[in-house]
């Protein structure tokens, strides 16, 4: 009785994180296409399920390395939208004080090592957080975000066979979301992504990116294992962007058709699947559910009110923090 | 005084700083046993264990990675780059990660790193063994970059760069590794951003970096003999730079050259004589000169490769021309 109340918990709050990501991502959306947002961002919506299941097997003492497309890893490593959305609209109380924005987003305070806007960019970063445990006797594990895009770059492969030579504590988790930028990773990956982890003697598993609690379950025992010495580890998850490569990405129909987008969100979105297992397993009424989701949503329109009223740093913070004291 | 190697002096510092700091630890190529192929290193594994002086594969880009996610995350790794040519292969983690973290966050990461890495020609190694690169870091915000021109700043500086909370690159004049200059047995640090007069003078001021210092010191005797007082000062560090020391010497003297082993377009030479340009426009009485290595790949062959460096004898040539106003119409 007691396992199911801790898991109706656990289930609840992983939900709720992933309505909060969704929620996040429709807000900034709506910052892009009312112009209120300096530059542009990279929408993490549809994923949501990777970036939940595996930081909700992570404590706040466990690090990770976000994307360019990592608005969905911070909120859930336990970012506040106040400070989030502060920093998309480039606000001194940002997340980096407004001198990072979307694409470098960290939040140190969770374990947030930050997001990054070269792509494969922070391999080397969270490699090396997990040869720092290991160094200073530390039992954290570090978790590196990349996208099937990035595993065309050299620097993964280097790092993993680092990390597999020293048994490292990190674990690779390639969110395999089928596109490259604007083309379609059959056309940029040859063989098998997981073989390649694989190659270095690295335990490797293909998972359903959609599916919240395969994610949880699979993330658990690998930190746990990794906390154990047994690290690192790779994991490729199968999921899907539903926006384009940006948000300016609007006519995507030369790269995929719109049939195959639908079919995604209509039959694998991982929000309308955990939902509907809440209420069949009697974790969550529908009303519940609902006000769960206003609740969400007001949060975020209050934290977008706050960040559009919030002030710009002053002039004076321009040539700050270009050097540590 | 006791004289050591600029090589014994680096193994020094390191070692008096992994001892003072346990989360001091080296990261590297052939680090361990091997203890480089300068031998700089040699003894440390011994002391410290592989735990923390650690071999690496041949992936440049993947160990400084991992020196910064270490750094970031509260270790203060030393990275040895075996040739200071194989700084173009770790760019990316060099300049977009560790140089940008602090200020992409707002202040809230720190970057803790030294990459020590060296520089200088005339070693017959050819153009890709050869080259000095300090240019291309100095231009980055965030890094700070060092050039030692002896064991005595070797050994202070690298201690500095050590407890530095940002990314250091330290260049050595791979050249100079078996120098010796008194270092005392006593602690002691070099501060970033302060420069030595080496040599005191009233005519004009010749500004050398690394072993170039070397090169201005033998201009300044060669001058000497022609009753020319040059001064010689070398700012040890490129970022930070004393500016003040420099315009100091130059509103003293009127004249200036500037040596750098770097090459001489948009080089390091370039930028300080701008700023002397600048700040002492009024004190000068003759356009400051750049003498950097020349504009070429560094050739192989010793007949060729001997003509693309600064020597004494070329800076003193300059500097007679300088003091005779014989550049004058040159600007």
């Amino acid at each position: 009785m007691n396992k199911r109340k801790h898991n109706a918990e656990d289930y609840l709050r992983m939900y709720r994180q992933m309505v909060r990501i969704r929620t996040f991502e429709d807000n900034a959306n709506q910052l892009y296409l009312s112009a209120k947002m300096p530059g542009l961002t990279h929408m993490y919506s549809g994923e949501e399920a990777v970036a939940v299941g595996i930081c909700e097997a992570l404590t706040d003492d466990d690090r990770i390395t976000s994307t360019h497309r990592g608005h969905g890893h911070c909120v859930a490593k336990g970012a506040e939208f106040k400070e989030m959305f502060c920093e998309l609209l480039g606000k001194a109380e940002g997340y980096c004080r407004g001198k990072g924005g979307s694409m470098h987003i960290a939040d140190q305070s969770h374990g947030n090592l930050g997001a990054n806007a070269i792509v494969g960019g922070s391999m080397g970063i969270a490699t090396g957080s997990a040869l720092r445990a290991r160094l200073l006797g530390q039992d954290d594990v570090t978790v590196c975000f990349f996208g099937d895009g990035a595993t065309a770059q050299g620097l993964m492969y280097e790092v993993m066979n680092m990390a597999a030579l020293w048994k490292l504590p990190v674990i690779y988790a390639c969110e395999n979301n089928g596109y490259s930028e604007y083309t379609r990773t059959e056309e940029i990956a040859a063989g098998s992504i997981t073989a390649r982890a694989e190659a270095f003697g690295i335990e490797a598993f293909r998972i359903d990116g959609q599916d919240v609690l395969a994610v949880n379950d699979l993330t658990r025992k690998l930190v746990d294992r990794c906390r154990k010495g047994e690290g690192p580890f790779f994991i490729e998850l199968e999921t899907y962007r539903y926006h384009g490569h940006h948000v300016g990405d609007i006519n995507r129909e030369y790269y995929r058709s719109k049939q195959e987008e639908k079919d995604w969100k209509d039959n694998r979105d991982p929000i309308i699947r955990f939902r509907a297992h809440l209420v069949s397993e009697g974790i969550a009424s529908e009303d519940e559910i609902e006000a769960m989701n206003a609740e969400i949503e007001k949060d975020a329109a209050e934290a977008v009110a706050y960040a559009e009223a919030a002030a710009y740093p002053d002039v004076s913070e321009v040539d700050k923090h270009v050097y540590a004291d | 005084m006791r004289e050591i190697t600029l090589s014994q002096a680096v193994n020094e510092a390191i070692a008096e700083e992994m001892r003072r700091d346990e989360t001091v630890f080296l990261l590297g190529e052939d680090v361990a046993e091997a203890g480089t192929p300068f031998k700089v290193l040699s003894g440390l594994v011994e002391e410290f264990g592989t735990a923390r002086v650690i071999d690496t594969p041949i992936s440049e880009p993947g160990f400084v990675g991992l020196a910064v996610g270490a750094a970031m995350t509260g270790a203060r790794p030393v990275v040895d780059l075996m040739f200071g040519d194989f700084i173009y292969l770790v760019m990316d983690q060099l300049c977009n990660q560790a140089a940008k973290q602090h200020y992409m966050s707002g202040g809230k990461l720190t970057v803790p790193m030294v990459l020590r890495t060296n520089l200088g020609a005339t070693r017959r190694s050819a153009a890709q063994h050869s080259q000095s690169l300090q240019a291309l870091v100095a231009h980055i915000p965030g890094l700070k970059v060092a050039l030692p021109s002896s064991a005595y700043e070797a050994k202070g500086l690298m201690k500095t760069a050590i407890r530095d909370n940002n990314p250091v690159v330290i260049f050595e004049d791979k050249l100079m590794y078996q120098d010796k200059a008194p270092v005392p047995e006593e602690e002691y640090l070099i501060p970033f951003g302060e420069a030595h007069v080496k040599r005191e003078g009233t005519d004009i001021t010749l500004i050398g970096t690394s072993s170039m210092v070397q090169v201005a010191e033998k201009a300044a005797e060669l001058l000497a003999r022609d009753g020319i007082e040059a001064e010689v000062i070398d700012p040890r560090t490129i970022v930070p730079l004393d500016e003040v020391a420099l315009l100091a010497s130059v509103r003293k003297t009127s004249r200036a050259i500037v040596i750098d082993e770097g090459h001489q377009s948009y080089g390091v030479t370039a930028e300080i004589a701008s700023r002397l340009n600048e700040k002492a426009f009024y004190h000068l009485d003759a356009p400051v000169l750049r003498m950097g290595a020349m504009d070429v790949p560094v050739p192989f062959s010793p007949a060729l490769e001997d003509l693309t460096v600064p020597t004494p004898e070329a800076v003193a040539e300059n500097a007679r021309m300088l003091c005779a106003g014989e550049m004058i119409h040159a600007a």
